[in-house]
């Protein structure tokens, strides 16, 4: 599986490769673009030392680890959120004649390459955060980990919102507000935010799992809203939840669409 | 004996004859002069206006997200106003209102670029057939995207501004005089949008790659309009440079009117000079595209 | 190879049934060659994606190589090769062969063999001239010679066209018919065509089936079909009569 989607995206990187100008300015730009919420925290924090408690080098390292499993996800994963672009032009028939899954097929499909530069903008990030910060260098195995929950976390919630495009065909906007409204409440740490909508993305749609609980055990804090130690732990596990529940949406969304039509 | 005229004879136009029919240097002169009449511009605001409110499901899903973001934004405003109250001349309160009215500003405004159908135009080369109508493509155009941003403003602004007054609690401006002011400026503000995004669509006629252009100018609106952080945020000198540009007159200006932080009589003219110069840039530049496309068929 | 046994496909359009396809009973051997002809409307297309498994009958059963297309999705497609005229089922920002080699990566068509294939078909459909091209610039006529390339790569048992011949001039029909009687003759693929064009039933199908209202309405060779109204001349009038049975028919125009 994963080799034909290499194999998919290695089809779509060499097209674009043939205008190299435009490949170029394109990852230039995909960067500038994501550093522009950079340059926010950075203005942000020539106003103050601390926001909601933490440093700015703090927020940095937020912002680094969960831009760079949302920067992976945009990258390999994104596309699967053009279900109601696919049904309403028809090609979301030329993909069920196809002897791949539709999944893969979705997210294998216009790959963007150039977004690759986003991936080491926010790699950078993280990467100045960990240096300058004296981090405890026993907790640091949680890095990893934390990324790969993130990705899965990012990729279930693009999935449930090409999902729902298979009955709410007509306003796929709506998915935005979760992935990228994501990707945005995660650069912050949750003290930012109010007690609801914190409990709302620890419980419901388990974001604080991408960066914000595994962060406060790498960073050594305790949690403002008072959550046990345990917790720092259950990234895995919320994932995985996440995950099936994406991939069981997925497959009732094409059920329907293969038993209702266009 | 002279011409009779005909009964559905346009009063405009002098009546055909030996001196005024095809040939003379009269007919050249009726021929290449615009059609400009009021209720032809309202029509088209009228039209735009129709043509997007059949998009009502996309509109209330970018109402939703734009929601959204607002709520995000509005508590990072309210975690730095927490340690630095007063920042910028603005309150906790004001701030948050800043956030929302925004956010409120992205349908009509377009701050995510698009609205205008151009671009395709250009590429299918339709636009060659917008280019010989008897009215200017840049007025043309305005007045549809007005059309387009009064029903977003509707649709799009109002649900932020309710959200963020039920979540947060919101200011509001005192007076008919500032309303009339808001309204004055957030059509100013419209109308300086429409002109830079003219602009970037005519450029896809030199460009073989649009894209490019397209994400650039999405950097520039996004970061330098205020939607992302209060312009008077930026430090120093930087902030002044800032709020000069033109993109500060589409969302930092007509919110701060909003608010009651500034004036409205400098922050129209401020608008409507972005306006004139943009515009004019455009209408050199529809000329430059009629040249290309219509004499030389590129 | 393709069989279905009272298949029935209805929908549910603003609280009433509409029953697009019912009782639909047919049975194509291996190396046939067959025409499906019917008003629009009548379910033809409905037909041709329940047996490709884009869609999911309803009611009977509908079995393709073998296989259950609603169960077997992926094994199926494998087996079969499909032509929408309507829509392309090729890359529309990619050049011609940037889809092939998708289609290849896709159906893990051995390289070797996709080289073979791809040069075959190249010449028998005339490819060579726009190969680079992106597929939104190709006309009509090479974007239909393009997806016929693109359902063949893979070699399939089976292939399966909803009117591909639509919108095209007589040289590209004339060309694209010779072309399906050979991939049937040589490779003993099973055609299924569904056509508005009656000059295809006549040159390319020995056995004609007529969709009329969801209903199968007529099953046998041309010849039978021509039989059924002795005394009109032309498959033209034969058909006619077939669509507009007991309805008031409009009267035949007459060449200028």
């Amino acid at each position: 599986m994963v080799r034909t989607y290499a194999l998919l995206a290695w089809t779509w990187t060499r097209a674009a490769m043939a205008y190299r100008a435009s490949f170029a300015i394109m990852v230039v730009l995909g960067v500038c673009l994501t550093a522009a919420d950079v340059a926010v925290i950075l203005v942000i924090f020539s106003h103050t030392t601390a926001l909601a408690g933490f440093t700015r080098d703090e927020v940095l390292f937020l912002y680094g680890s969960a831009g760079l499993p949302f920067a992976l996800c945009d990258l390999f994963v994104s596309n699967v959120d053009r279900v109601s672009q696919h049904i309403k032009a028809g090609t979301l028939d030329a993909m069920l004649i196809r002897p791949v899954s539709t999944w893969l097929q979705l997210a294998a499909d216009r790959f963007t390459p150039t977004r690759a530069g986003r991936v080491l903008q926010a790699a950078g990030v993280l990467g100045y955060a960990l240096a300058v910060l004296d981090l405890d260098a026993r907790r640091l195995w949680m890095l990893p980990v934390m990324v790969v929950t993130g990705a899965v976390i990012f990729a279930s919630i693009w999935t449930l919102g090409g999902a729902v495009q298979f009955l709410l065909t007509d306003a796929p906007e709506v998915i935005n507000s979760f992935t990228y409204g994501g990707g945005q409440l995660t650069q912050y740490p949750l003290s930012v935010y109010g007690r609801d909508l914190v409990r709302g993305v620890t419980y419901v749609v388990p974001l604080a799992f991408v960066n914000w609980q595994p962060a406060l055990y790498v960073l050594d804090r305790d949690d403002p809203f008072g959550t046990p130690g345990f917790v720092r732990f259950l990234g895995p596990a919320a994932a995985a939840v996440l995950a099936l529940l994406a991939a069981l949406a997925w497959r009732q969304g094409i059920r329907h669409y293969r038993s209702t039509g266009s | 004996m002279p011409p009779r005229r005909r009964p559905d004879h346009n009063p405009g136009l002098p009546l055909a004859g030996p001196r005024t029919g095809p040939g003379t240097a009269c007919h050249r002169a009726i021929t290449l002069r615009r059609c400009v009449s009021f209720s032809l511009y309202a029509r088209l605001v009228r039209y735009g206006f129709r043509k997007h409110s059949t998009y009502v499901g996309a509109a209330l899903a970018g109402a939703f997200t734009n929601s959204v973001f607002g709520v995000l934004r509005a508590y990072i405003l309210i975690a730095l106003w927490q340690v630095r109250p007063n920042l910028a001349g603005y309150d906790v309160t004001t701030a948050v209102t800043f956030c929302f009215v925004t956010q409120a500003f992205i349908g009509p405004m377009q701050l995510f670029g698009g609205g205008l159908t151009l671009p395709e135009r250009i590429r299918t080369g339709d636009i060659a057939l917008d280019l010989v109508r008897p009215a200017p493509l840049q007025l043309w155009t305005l007045a549809e995207d007005l059309g387009r941003a009064a029903y977003l403003l509707l649709l799009r602004g109002v649900p932020p501004m309710l959200v963020g007054a039920a979540v947060f609690g919101i200011t509001v401006p005192q007076g008919p005089a500032r309303w009339l002011g808001v309204l004055a400026c957030v059509t100013a503000g419209v109308v300086v949008s429409f002109a830079w995004r003219y602009l970037i669509c005519l450029s896809v006629c030199w460009l073989a790659d649009d894209r490019g252009v397209m994400v650039c100018s999405l950097l520039l609106t996004t970061l330098l309009s205020g939607m992302m952080v209060p312009l008077p945020l930026f430090p120093g000198t930087l902030g002044e440079v800032v709020r000069a540009l033109p993109w500060a007159a589409m969302a930092q200006a007509p919110a701060d009117v909003y608010l009651g932080t500034a004036p409205i009589g400098p922050t129209l003219a401020f608008q409507a000079m972005w306006a004139a110069a943009l515009l004019a840039l455009g209408a050199l530049a529809t000329r430059a595209v009629r040249h290309r496309v219509v004499i030389q068929g590129g | 190879m393709i069989e279905t046994d009272r298949a029935g496909r209805s929908f549910k359009v603003r609280g009433a049934v509409v029953h697009a396809v019912r009782d639909l009973s047919f049975r194509i051997e291996p190396g046939e060659f067959v025409g499906c002809l019917g008003p629009n409307g009548a379910g033809k297309s409905t037909t041709i994606k329940m047996l490709c498994g884009i869609l999911t009958p309803t009611s009977g059963r509908v079995r393709v190589a073998g296989l259950d297309p609603s169960r077997a999705r992926t094994a199926l497609a494998r087996r079969i090769g499909v032509v929408f005229g309507q829509r392309t089922t090729l890359w529309w920002d990619l050049p011609l062969r940037d889809s092939f080699e998708l289609i290849r990566l896709l159906y893990k068509v051995d390289r070797k063999l996709f080289e073979v294939r791809l040069d075959e078909l190249t010449e028998a459909l005339d490819l060579g001239g726009f190969m680079r091209t992106p597929v939104r610039q190709l006309s009509l006529g090479q974007r239909m010679r393009g997806d016929l390339a693109a359902a063949l790569l893979h070699a399939p048992e089976v292939l399966v066209l909803d009117e591909p011949t639509i919108g095209l001039d007589v040289v590209s029909k004339a060309g694209i018919r010779s072309f399906l009687l050979r991939v049937n003759a040589e490779r003993g693929t099973t055609v299924l065509l569904t056509t508005h064009d009656l000059g295809d039933v006549e040159r390319l199908c020995r056995r004609v089936l007529l969709i009329d209202h969801g209903r199968l309405a007529f099953d046998g060779t041309v010849g039978d079909l021509m039989a059924t109204a002795p005394g009109q001349a032309t498959i033209e009038e034969v058909v006619t009569r077939l669509y507009t049975r007991g309805r008031a028919v409009p009267p035949p125009v007459e060449p200028v």
